[in-house]
């Protein structure tokens, strides 16, 4: 292996470890420090936010809501079905405040699972996998087992106590 | 004039006024259930065993608990739900939409078919008569 090959590959690695920790603490900074209070919509909050926490629009990209909305007889195994005029409701509000992505998200390529998203398993490396089984949480979609203001739309750093 | 007034406004008032008060989520499920010439009332011991069946996976008392008095616990995403009973939790099945809703999502989740009006009736019949 030649030296220069060596060196840039080390400096491509460095690169990529620079950017992942700037993205990582901008949003946390944004997360942390934001201003303006997190979107909300009651009929978005009363109707996704019984069986889980109403998850916020921004964990996930427009394409993904647009699916996850076009399938809820169906939804990971429950029937979540709403009338049409809620659905329509729903589906602008969560469109409207989805995560921004540069380029559009091929229909294929979106996550339907929050859990999934690259961000998310980041974000939750440390938690072991008998920590996520374990009663007081049961599963990654149960968000308000440690983040305790998730129902508010808050997941702050501050409010974070791991049962 | 004045009076007209007084009385338009009255009448106003007395409508605003009924249309607040809900109608009972049971009057539009007792007329369907109504529909079957052999329908002889609703039952709540007939509703308490429906409550404890186990459909394809679950039964309601996977996420309700067999104690509806009692807040229950989803069985896929762990979060809490109020009790099912109105004595514990008075806002219960008060609002035909809501309860028409949840019944529908339900019993597909459970039995994978939608519960009928009897059904629906002898399980409300047994929410309600629970006390403490």
């Amino acid at each position: 292996m030649n030296t220069s090959a060596t060196s840039t590959r080390i400096s491509r690695i460095g690169t990529t470890v620079l950017s992942l920790a700037v993205m990582s603490m901008s949003s946390a900074a944004c997360a942390d420090s934001a201003k303006k209070p997190a979107p909300t919509n009651p009929v978005w909050q009363e109707e996704c936010g019984s069986c889980h926490i109403a998850y916020p629009p921004r964990f996930l990209p427009a394409e993904s809501w647009q699916q996850l909305m076009g399938s809820l007889e169906e939804h990971f195994g429950t029937d979540a079905s709403v009338d049409a005029d809620t659905a329509a409701t729903i589906r602008t509000f969560l469109v409207q405040n989805a995560k921004r992505s540069k380029a559009d998200v091929k229909a294929s390529d979106a996550p339907l699972r929050i859990t999934e998203t690259r961000w998310f398993v980041h974000e939750h490396d440390e938690i072991s996998a008998a920590k996520w089984k374990s009663p007081a949480i049961k599963s990654a979609a149960n968000c308000g087992a440690c983040h305790r203001e998730a129902d508010k739309g808050s997941f702050r750093e501050r409010d974070i106590k791991v049962p | 004039m004045r009076q007209t007034v007084f009385i338009g406004g009255l009448a106003t008032f007395l409508l605003s006024a009924s249309l607040a008060q809900a109608a009972d989520p049971l009057d539009a499920i007792t007329a369907a259930a109504r529909n079957d010439k052999s329908f002889s009332g609703f039952a709540a011991t007939r509703g308490e065993t429906l409550f404890r069946t186990k459909g394809t996976d679950w039964s309601c008392s996977s996420c309700h608990t067999t104690d509806p008095r009692n807040p229950g616990r989803h069985a896929v995403t762990g979060k809490t739900i109020q009790p099912m009973a109105p004595v514990s939790n008075p806002k219960r099945l008060t609002d035909p939409a809501k309860v028409e809703k949840w019944f529908k999502r339900n019993c597909m989740d459970v039995f994978d078919r939608e519960c009928t009006a009897q059904e629906k009736g002898d399980v409300i019949t047994w929410l309600r008569s629970l006390t403490r």
